[in-house]
């Protein structure tokens, strides 16, 4: 039974409509890969179990004839930032371990009524915060993919490391992730998978831990378009819990999927050959150009001229929110309290959130508190704010050359764990092309677009307009059919 | 002007106060969540996942609470802006869940407005006046601590987290403990006209920060200081009175008043610093990202406005204009929610009873609502059963009266056994023997007999000297044993005295 884990949604869900094997057969092959991957550390908890009533469920039903669901029979890792009733929900901190929600996140709850099963919850950089999956309190996840030649273990991205970790070994089929400035994209691209933020508001906020509100969105990661079409389609819709959540109907994505890109302009914005770019990235980005001139698009220079002030920008607006966002954990509550001998409320809060947060997450805290602070609001977050306007302008006016964008996802492949702790403003120029479309709220995907020269995959990126996921999934599905892109890692776990 | 002063050492001074007012929204829930809002539920049973802030919980706003905002700004008269935005007032406390609240700094739900207080020479308001009121934003509430539950740790309860709060911000318009006094009772009735909050101080539903400074009159405006969280009238006289003193003292031993905060203390009648400018929270405000502006549509703002009542100024015009009530009774009857509605059922009940128009008995209705019925009930002690006073069974009353079957005092007495006993008046004016004779045939024989034993007095009548009159009434009233009706007394003496 272990070949049930080669297979992605559609292949499953197919398969088990189709009787080609049961949803049960497929949770036990899951959960096993699961629990042989220990290594990677993908995972913060696993839920066999949890897993295995799901694709009971979903037998019974298929016995009974009932419909099963657009994700029936498919088990999935979860992201250990959205809210999981009864089961442990951390976004890999120590300030929430041992914290059990008596609720489920309304995109959660959304794949489970389509018939999806939870395999676990998937490690992931603490609170979102990070691009190579090191901030975790529960340890680094380690990329299925090494170098040629090398042992050295890699980064599977951030900070949906678990999830592109998970989804590139093929222990899960796919895995929900969310991206804030980059956290589908990234680790995505950085494991050879696919991987789509849709415009903000598609998915609910609703039970997501917050880390940035205003940029947060949840997304798939799966090995294919045509799993992430599915998938965003079970995890997408309006939901009255979230002010923020968009009021549209959700497209079939999946039944709508046209790789013929006739008519369609695709940008190439020339403010993304920056300095510092591998060369292996730029010549991917030439090979996808080729691939969707090849679709049938027509291929157009296009100009975002405030590209290179989208990173300093997000890098206050992203921390100004989460040092309000996670001033909730306090020790009062739930989570974490240090409570020191004769120690008042003061004391409490320092001492819980000083054990209770990692590096990182203090980090953000304080550049956050620091552009919010009277006397610098205005030349820090106002003056960010602006800038947003204008890069989402800059969007507005390119949409007037073309239909969607094409540009690398990250400026490097992977790279091995630890070698950039140490400067956090490298760390943080993995998001540089990332960032733009998560300032703007655009749908934006990362697909995979070969090896680089170290044998390592190399992504590329295509941001759509408002609510045109459809038009990014349709290139995505252009270039996969020509790259032909089917390697897995060489299992070493 | 008022001509309120606080006599220093070196001379006169000048008070100059402004109140922000905190009021509860009437709403079945609260701000942000769909938790109830009830006052009294046992601690923590009335929270939600929202209220709690869980993690990845998010608000949303709650238009019933909108729209009594909404309605309130028009009450007083201001600018609704339709484009307006939520903002995150962050600091640390365990009665706040979130770690920040939910409020309006940048830009408010309600613009400016005003509001009027009557002239009252008895308290010191020598003419109407206008209060400016700067802004009206909503925010959400925090919960509570108590401190009296555990020997070494506080308890919270979070039922109050979120519930929704307008902050109706005056201008310093005021100048004397009176104005304030005046302007929060102004305010609390029309809040309770509208139906936007409950007025309940008590409880907690309206409470007041003072801004109180001082000054030479004609100066510049002085160093403030703000009381926070008063919540009743007095108090908030108090606070003034206390504060403006203490600054005068300050000022004039050479010292300056700190912008500070305070806290009043009602053991004491005093105000203590709370905390200083040096320890002023720096709130971080920032808009919050978990909402989107608050758009308000055209159709939202006129079922807004279709849906406010009469206003208490309008309804004191209308009552001396239409009504021809006196300004005192017009301002008493109109001054709260529940005098203004007993009135007018009653109004209207009387008219039917009489079968004349409203404003033919509208005087004889408010003094009886406003004097003779508060004074009965009052006399009656716990004998009496407001509930048996119906506005049928008092316009019946009033009527009886009216129609000269029945006296003033007579009036009083069945009113009496109304409240005592629930029974009809009608049924009581005959059975009691409560009536006025009316009866001409048995005055006439009445005062017949009199005239014939006091022919000398006829005859000084007669002779010129009018105060006689007065006499014969008694007599025939006497002899009736109190029980004919004045006027046809009156008349009957008149014809036969020629």
């Amino acid at each position: 039974m272990t070949d049930l884990t080669n297979l992605g949604v559609k292949a499953i869900r197919d398969g088990v409509a189709g009787g080609d094997f049961t949803a049960r057969e497929v949770a036990e092959s899951f959960n096993a890969a699961v629990a042989s991957a220990a290594e990677l550390n993908a995972f913060i908890v696993t839920t066999p179990d949890h897993a295995l009533a799901a694709a009971d469920a979903v037998d019974a039903k298929r016995a009974k004839g009932e419909d099963l669901g657009a994700m029936g029979g498919v088990p999935i890792g979860m992201k250990d930032l959205f809210a999981s009733h009864g089961v442990q929900t951390t976004a890999a901190s120590h300030i929430l371990e041992g914290f059990k929600p008596e609720y489920e996140s309304t995109v959660s709850q959304n794949l489970w009524n389509a018939g999806a099963g939870m395999l676990g919850k998937l490690n992931l950089d603490q609170f979102a915060m990070g691009s190579s999956n090191e901030t975790s309190y529960f340890g680094n996840v380690a990329s299925p993919w090494r170098k040629e030649g090398s042992n050295a273990a890699m980064s599977p991205g951030g900070s949906s490391g678990g999830s592109s970790s998970a989804v590139a070994a093929r222990i899960a089929p796919a895995a929900t992730g969310t991206d804030t400035g980059g956290s589908i994209r990234q680790p995505a691209a950085f494991t050879g998978i696919c991987g789509i933020k849709p415009t903000y508001g598609r998915c609910s906020r609703w039970g997501v831990v917050a880390f940035a509100s205003s940029l947060d969105q949840a997304g798939p990661m799966a090995r294919s378009v045509e799993d992430c079409a599915i998938m965003l389609g079970a995890m997408a819709g309006f939901d009255p819990k979230d002010a923020t959540s968009l009021k549209m109907d959700v497209p079939d994505w999946e039944a709508a999927l046209n790789a013929d890109l006739k008519g369609k302009k695709v940008g190439i914005p020339k403010e993304y050959r920056m300095d510092g770019t591998d060369e292996a990235i730029l010549a991917s980005w030439e090979q996808g150009k080729a691939w969707l001139k090849d679709a049938g698009a027509e291929i157009v220079d296009v100009s975002l001229p405030h590209t290179k002030y989208a990173l300093p920008a997000y890098y206050i607006i992203a921390p100004a929110e989460a040092s309000s966002n996670l001033a909730r954990y306090d020790g009062v509550r739930y989570g974490l309290r240090d409570l020191p001998e004769g120690a008042g409320l003061q004391d409490m809060y320092a001492a819980t959130r000083a054990e209770g947060f990692g590096d990182e997450v203090k980090r953000r805290i304080l550049i956050g508190t620091y552009v919010l602070s009277a006397g610098f609001y205005d030349a820090y977050y106002n003056q960010a704010q602006k800038v947003r306007a204008l890069v989402a302008r800059d969007f507005e006016q390119a949409w007037g050359e073309c239909d969607l964008i094409l540009a690398p996802t990250t400026p490097t492949a992977s790279f091995p764990l630890g070698s950039l702790n140490e400067d956090p403003l490298t760390m943080y120029l993995n998001d540089v092309f990332a960032v733009p479309a998560s300032l703007a709220g655009l749908p934006a995907m990362s697909v995979p677009a070969g090896l680089n020269p170290d044998g390592l995959p190399l992504g590329l990126q295509l941001v759509g307009k408002p609510f045109d996921e459809q038009t990014v999934l349709d290139a995505g599905l252009a270039i996969q059919q020509r790259s032909g892109f089917e390697q897995a890692p060489e299992k070493w776990w | 002007m008022s001509d309120y002063r606080i006599q220093g050492a070196t001379g006169e001074w000048e008070v100059v106060i402004g109140l922000e007012v905190h009021a509860q929204v009437t709403s079945n829930a609260k701000l942000f969540s769909g938790a109830s809002t009830a006052f009294g539920a046992e601690p923590n049973s009335q929270v939600s996942l929202v209220d709690a802030a869980m993690p990845g919980m998010l608000p949303v706003p709650n238009r019933e609470c909108i729209r009594q905002a909404v309605r309130t700004g028009m009450a007083i008269e201001a600018e609704i802006n339709q484009w307006s935005r939520f903002d995150r007032k962050n600091y640390f406390y365990a009665d706040l869940p979130q770690g920040y609240q939910i409020s309006q700094l940048y830009h408010p739900l309600v613009g400016e407005g005003q509001l009027l207080i009557e002239a009252d020479e008895k308290t010191g308001i020598p003419e109407d006046k206008i209060i400016g009121i700067e802004r009206i934003h909503v925010e959400q509430d925090a919960g509570k601590l108590m401190h009296d539950q555990h020997p070494t740790m506080s308890y919270v309860d979070l039922n109050r987290s979120g519930v929704a709060l307008m902050e109706i911000v005056s201008r310093p318009d005021m100048r004397s403990p009176a104005e304030a006094g005046a302007y929060v009772r102004k305010l609390r009735s029309i809040l309770r006209y509208v139906g936007s909050c409950d007025g309940n101080m008590e409880e907690g539903s309206m409470r007041a920060d003072v801004n109180v400074s001082v000054r030479k009159p004609g100066e510049e405006l002085g160093t403030r200081t703000e009381t926070k969280n008063v919540n009743s009238v007095r108090f908030v006289m108090q606070v003034i009175e206390y504060e403006a003193n203490r600054q005068v003292d300050v000022l004039e031993s050479g010292g300056t008043v700190d912008q500070e905060t305070r806290l009043f203390d009602v053991a004491t009648g005093t105000t203590r610093t709370m905390r200083s400018k040096e320890d002023a929270h720096d709130y971080r405000y920032f808009p919050d990202p978990d909402l989107l502006p608050l758009v308000l549509e055209d159709d939202f703002l006129d079922e807004c406005r279709a849906s406010l009542p009469e206003l208490p100024d309008a309804k004191r015009t209308r009552y001396e204009s239409e009504l021809g009530l006196t300004p005192y009774n017009a301002r008493e009857l109109t001054a709260e929610v529940e005098t203004f509605a007993r009135f007018e059922t009653l109004l209207t009940a009387t008219a039917e009873a009489t079968g004349k128009d409203e404003k033919t008995v509208a005087t004889q209705v408010a003094n009886w609502a406003l004097s003779v019925a508060p004074g009965v009930i009052k006399s009656l002690g716990d004998d009496a059963n407001v509930e048996h006073a119906t506005a049928e069974r008092q316009a019946a009353i009033l009527a009886m009266q009216d129609k000269g079957e029945i006296s003033g005092g007579q009036a009083k007495e069945i009113f009496e056994i109304v409240l005592k006993e629930g029974r009809e008046p009608a049924e009581i004016a005959e059975t009691e023997g409560l009536k006025q004779v009316s009866d001409t045939g048995a005055i006439e024989a009445a005062i017949d007999d009199i005239l014939a034993k006091n022919e000398d007095k006829v005859e000084q009548y007669k002779g010129g000297k009018d105060k006689l009159f007065g006499f014969f009434v008694g007599q025939t009233m006497k002899a009736m044993k109190g029980k004919a009706n004045p006027a046809v007394v009156n008349q009957i003496l008149k014809d036969k005295l020629g």
